[in-house]
Order: structure tokens, then sequence, then C-alpha cells
């Protein structure tokens, strides 16, 4: 295993000391095969226990870990120091205000996550004998919409949700979508309110960087056009064919 | 310890400077420009259709010129750029399931360059090109 001289160069934020952000350069001895999170482990504990960052699982499944390595929002525990020959830029995830170091303020996307109730509103009530049945072609109709972590990569790419805070954003809206497309959910209607909305998917201007940087490969740019498609459907059946069922 | 978040700021105007792939977008964006001159032009030889057979032969005389040619060019290369990266995203806005599985991308992406070469052989038919 071979060892290499990597030089991080981390943004780093005090709000109890600093006016503004500022790079601080670090250089540490890491193994070749490690990801970015290692090496910011080994600064925290042997050259500056001051810094901070969020992480938990370090195998891309809690999405703590997010933020700007190059300037391309990634997980920190699957950016693998070999794909980073030079001095590595560390940022905390862009278009999120910064807490402080690489730990980022998720108020506006925990909120916009609640508005589009991402969970089952069941269309029926229980099946009085057993569970809710669905078959395997219902289930692949959104399991792809399943596998988003909550990293926010997808909001530090979009320019729309840089230039408009209001966005819902990508990874709302697609689990949004995931529900709706769900056979055992009944609550399209309710979440076409958020969803649906100027703030909602007309803010996307299908730009794919969401999709782009996507770790979970969930495809969000797909599922807002797929929202706008039928949220468009919606609008010509409700004025054109009023007497049909909304 | 009170929390004192900081708030980078983006630039409004040149926000698409700060990554390859916001150029990449904002040049496809650019293309419509042509498409929408080329619009124009059609407007405005409608108007010289409707000035009488004088003025629509100075409008044909206009369309030989070598800027015209060179327009017409880059506006057809804008156009094609811009309807071929279109048609390859279809079928993330239109996904087609048959049974269990999705319907290949290629095939929606497929029927819609079908479509586009069936109005086109259309138009051209009626334009009398055959």
């Amino acid at each position: 295993m071979s060892e290499r001289q990597v030089e991080l160069e981390v943004l780093r934020y005090n709000p109890e000391t600093d006016k503004e952000p500022h790079f601080q350069r670090y250089s540490i001895a890491c193994r070749e095969e490690w990801v970015v999170l290692d090496a910011l482990n080994l600064v925290k504990e042997t050259v500056d226990p001051t810094l901070s960052y969020r992480w938990s699982c370090h195998m891309a499944v809690c999405g703590s870990c997010g933020m700007m390595i190059d300037g391309e929002p990634k997980l920190a525990c699957k950016a693998f120091l070999r794909d980073y020959p030079g001095v590595i830029r560390v940022e905390p995830l862009a278009h999120f205000p910064i807490e402080r170091d690489l730990v980022t303020v998720i108020d506006d996307f925990m909120a916009k996550l609640a508005r589009v109730k991402p969970y089952l509103i069941p269309k029926e009530p229980a099946p009085a004998n057993g569970e809710y049945r669905q078959t395997p072609a219902e289930l692949k109709k959104f399991k792809q919409f399943t596998m988003c972590i909550n990293c926010m990569l997808c909001y530090a790419a979009c320019p729309e949700y840089g230039l408009i805070p209001q966005f819902i954003g990508p990874a709302a809206i697609s689990l949004a979508h995931r529900y709706n497309q769900d056979s055992r959910d009944g609550g399209r209607a309710a979440r076409q309110e958020e969803i649906a909305a100027a703030e909602g998917v007309w803010e996307c201007s299908f730009t794919g960087a969401c999709s782009e940087v996507c770790p979970e490969h969930v495809d969000p740019a797909a599922a807002l056009q797929q929202v706008k498609i039928k949220s468009t459907v919606d609008w010509y059946q409700k004025h054109l064919m009023p007497w049909t069922k909304q | 310890m009170s929390r004192v978040p900081y708030v980078r700021t983006i630039p409004k105007v040149r926000w698409f400077l700060r990554h390859p792939r916001y150029i990449r977008y904002m040049t496809r964006e650019a293309t419509c420009l042509f498409i929408g001159a080329y619009t124009l032009l059609m407007v405005w030889g409608l108007r010289e259709l409707a000035n009488g057979p004088a003025a629509w032969q100075a409008f044909l005389e206009c369309l030989r010129s070598p800027a015209s040619i060179v327009f017409h060019v880059l506006a057809l290369a804008f156009a094609s750029y811009h309807s071929i990266t279109w048609f390859n995203l279809t079928p993330k806005a239109l996904p087609l399931q048959a049974g269990e599985s999705f319907v290949p991308d290629g095939v929606i992406s497929g029927a819609h360059y079908a479509g586009w070469a069936l109005l086109s052989l259309a138009i051209l038919f009626l334009a009398g090109a055959f």
C-alpha cells in the first residue's frame, strides 16, 4: 500500500471569530486508496481537532458528508484521493449557508422536504387481513426514486436553487414523485399544492446538473420533467375537459 | 454560542461561468437566439409575400446573399444541435413501462427522430420538393 503526501485546502469558518471564511492548507500522509473523508478524519485526529464536518456511515448510505471537492458536489466518503492528483480543495456544499467550517445549515431543505409530504398517504383503508399488495411492476415504477439519501448534492449542483432559494428543489420533488408513483398512495393532490406551484417544478430549467452529481443515480431531473408533464396534463384536463374526474 | 451562518453570494449575471456544465447549458440555451432570428426572418418573408411579386422577388434575392447563406447554415446547425440534445433527453421525461421493464431509451428518442423525419418529409412534400 503506497502512501502519498496529500495537500488539502479546506474552507474554514468560525462564526465566533471570523467575519468571512478563509482557506487553510493541511499536508498529511495518506494511503493511496483512501477517500477524502479519511484524509479529513486524519487531519482532525492528528493535526487540527477544531476542524468541523458532518459524517457518519463512511459508505455512501447516510448522506451526511456531502461537500464541494474541487468545485464538484461529492460525498467525501466516495471521493477517492487517487482521482485528485493535485491540491484538493474542500468547501462546504454550495448554495447552503455555512454553519462552521464544512458544516452547512440545512434547515431550508428539511422544511421543504416536510412540505412535499414524503410519506405514504394511503388511498384506501388498510386491508383487514394482511398487508398492502403490490406487483413487481408497480414497485419498479417508483423504485429508482426511493434511492435518495437526502445528501443534498443535487441542491449544491442546481444553478436554479443557487439563484432562487425558494425553489423546492430536486431531491424534495423527486421524493414527492416517488410517492405519487406508488400504487398504494392517494396523496398526489395534496403534494401538487407544493410541487406543481411556481416554486415547484416550474422553477426547474432542466440543466440536468442534479442527475449528473447524484451519487445514487436517482436521476432527479427525470422526476422533475415527469412531474411537469403530469401537471400540464392536469391543467389541460381541468380547463378543456372540466367534466372529467380530476 | 450563537449561530452566525455565513451566506456565500452568487453572481446574478455571470453565475454560469462557475462550472463547465453551466456554460454547456447556457450555450444550448443561446442556440434559441438563432431559432428566434430565423422565425423573424419567416415573418418578414410572409410580409414581403403579402406586399406583392416585386417585394417577394427582392426578398428572395436577399436570401441568396452570402451573409444570408452563412446565417442559414448557422441557424440550421444550432437548430439541429438543439433538437438532437432535446430528443436525447425525451426518455427522461417520457418513460414508458411495459410490464415490469421500461421501454429502452433508444426506442423513445428514436420515435421522436422518426416523427421529426416524417414531419420534415411532409413539409418538403407540401413545398413541392418532390
